[in-house]
């Protein structure tokens, strides 16, 4: 069973494909942090940022469609979180409103407050979609272990993308062997929705049973080798001048954009 | 020449829900021999196999590897020198790429960094698997896995393979291009399967379990062409007219 990549389009070929995984890991982090100290008036700086971002989807040659329709897909979480916002801001009213029993009013900061959280988190997943998709998982674990992510979470998050489509797989499976058997018209107890959940609750039941097991086959795998409880990797990363050059130019960028907000 | 690589002296084990797995045990397998561990499912088999690296250990019976107990102190020696196989690739391989899971045995060992490189190199080399470093173990086939699988414990330079179930899932021209480069990696081979047709290619002696105990220990043809002791044991179909 084939699942779409977490990192897909992680091993075109690119100048950005190209960096040290921990050049694009701190200058993500680097541009996330730019982002969300912006003030949220500054129009320019986010037309600037957006541009810096665009520019790199080019560089890296991204397909467009696929990175605005990734990066679409956190503006539904955003949004539901910071929709109520304008009608709980404090400061100029700018329209009000009979909801049934309630009275509501928009206010001008509480609008401001919607804008720039959309605008930020967007860039910021722009930021985060550039970096998964110009970076093999594997390369980014190594990255994460060298700028100082403790050992244990990286291994943690090893373990998470091999066996998360191994579990998928296992899921659908069961699945299978539900729907195979499940015969609608002669459903027992009645039918419905309640024997319905309570065929989920036993998958679900099963699926934490076999992953236990399985996490001790894998464990027992990793002692025949010689696992002793200590995690030891290679180090296989090389900063080159690329990275020294795209760190600074980037860096350079930030700050100016940062600096026209100031003063414009 | 006959040196004794592994010896197995009154070897039982009981799990802690009271199963007994292995009863009085007692077997030696000398340099370069290819033995296949064959019997029922439940007979005890995969047991056997955990206990030649250590996986399990048990207070009844002794098991020593190349002159040495299976004892604490004597574990790290004794996992580098018998690469145990698991069943299930999915097991085996536990890192996100190919190279990782195949460095994993190196590192432990505390090799240095071009010997790692170079022991990966060669033992994806000697399961014709070259060039698949860069690979996640889950976009592999089930050949493919199987293979790496083995490498991940040749690039420990073992000198006992330990294997279990090699050939289960793998369809016949997988299973035929495995037994093949099974054939040709010259170290004592320990093989736990139901392909019995593995075993006549591959393995000159055969050890019959069944429920925990050896037996049949003898002559791979000699046991293979016995239909009565087969059959008895589940091995072979059910011999018709036998009152």
């Amino acid at each position: 069973m084939k699942h779409s990549f977490i990192d897909r389009y992680s091993d075109l070929d690119s100048p950005i494909h190209h960096l040290d995984p921990r050049t694009r890991i701190l200058t993500t982090l680097a541009f996330v942090l730019a982002v969300m100290v912006t003030p949220p008036t500054s129009w320019l700086a986010f037309t600037l940022y957006a541009s810096l971002m665009a520019g790199l989807v080019l560089l890296a040659k991204l397909p467009v469609r696929y990175v605005l329709k990734r990066s679409a897909v956190v503006l539904p979480f955003v949004l539901m979180v910071a929709v109520f916002v304008p009608f709980w801001g404090r400061g100029q009213v700018m329209g009000s409103y009979n909801v049934w029993l309630w009275r509501v009013s928009v206010t001008h900061d509480g609008l401001l407050v919607l804008w720039s959280v959309t605008v930020k988190s967007w860039l910021s997943a722009l930021a985060l979609i550039l970096l998964s998709s110009t970076t093999r998982f594997s390369e980014l674990l190594k990255g994460l272990e060298h700028v100082g992510v403790p050992r244990v979470m990286v291994m943690i998050l090893a373990f998470m993308y091999r066996y998360i489509f191994v579990l998928a797989d296992e899921v659908m499976r069961m699945q299978r062997a539900r729907d195979s058997r499940d015969v609608a018209p002669l459903r027992p107890y009645g039918g419905g929705w309640l024997w319905q959940i309570r065929t989920v609750g036993n998958m679900i039941g099963t699926l934490f049973i076999r992953s236990y097991e399985r996490a001790e086959r894998v464990y027992g795998a990793m002692v025949a080798r010689g696992f002793d409880g200590q995690v030891r990797t290679l180090n296989d990363l090389h900063f080159r001048r690329a990275d020294l050059g795209f760190g600074i130019v980037f860096s350079a960028a930030l700050l100016t954009i940062g600096l026209i907000t100031r003063i414009a | 020449m006959d040196e004794k690589i592994i010896q197995i002296e009154g070897l039982s084990f009981t799990y802690p829900d009271g199963h007994r797995a292995l009863n009085n045990i007692s077997l030696t397998v000398n340099r370069g021999e290819s033995v296949a561990f064959i019997g029922p499912n439940g007979a005890g088999k995969s047991t056997l196999l955990l206990h030649l690296n250590g996986i399990l250990r048990s207070p009844n019976g002794a098991v020593k590897v190349l002159g040495h107990p299976v004892a604490e102190n004597y574990l790290r020696l004794i996992r580098s020198k018998v690469g145990l196989v698991f069943q299930d690739p999915e097991d085996q391989l536990f890192s996100p790429t190919v190279f990782d899971d195949v460095a994993f045995g190196p590192i432990n060992m505390g090799c240095p960094e071009a010997e790692i490189r170079q022991r990966v190199n060669q033992a994806l080399q000697q399961v014709q698997m070259g060039g698949y470093e860069k690979r996640s173990p889950h976009h592999l086939s089930v050949g493919e896995k199987k293979r790496i699988a083995i490498a991940t414990v040749l690039s420990m330079n073992p000198e006992v393979l330990v294997l279990d179930e090699p050939t289960s899932n793998l369809d016949p021209r997988g299973r035929w291009e495995l037994i093949e480069l099974l054939r040709g990696l010259p170290l004592t081979k320990l093989i736990a399967t139901h392909d019995l047709e593995m075993v006549r290619n591959l393995c000159e002696r055969t050890i019959l379990l069944d429920r925990g105990r050896i037996v049949a220990d003898g002559p791979t043809p000699a046991i293979l062409t016995d239909k009565l002791l087969l059959a008895e044991h589940g091995l072979a179909p059910p011999i018709v007219g036998q009152a």
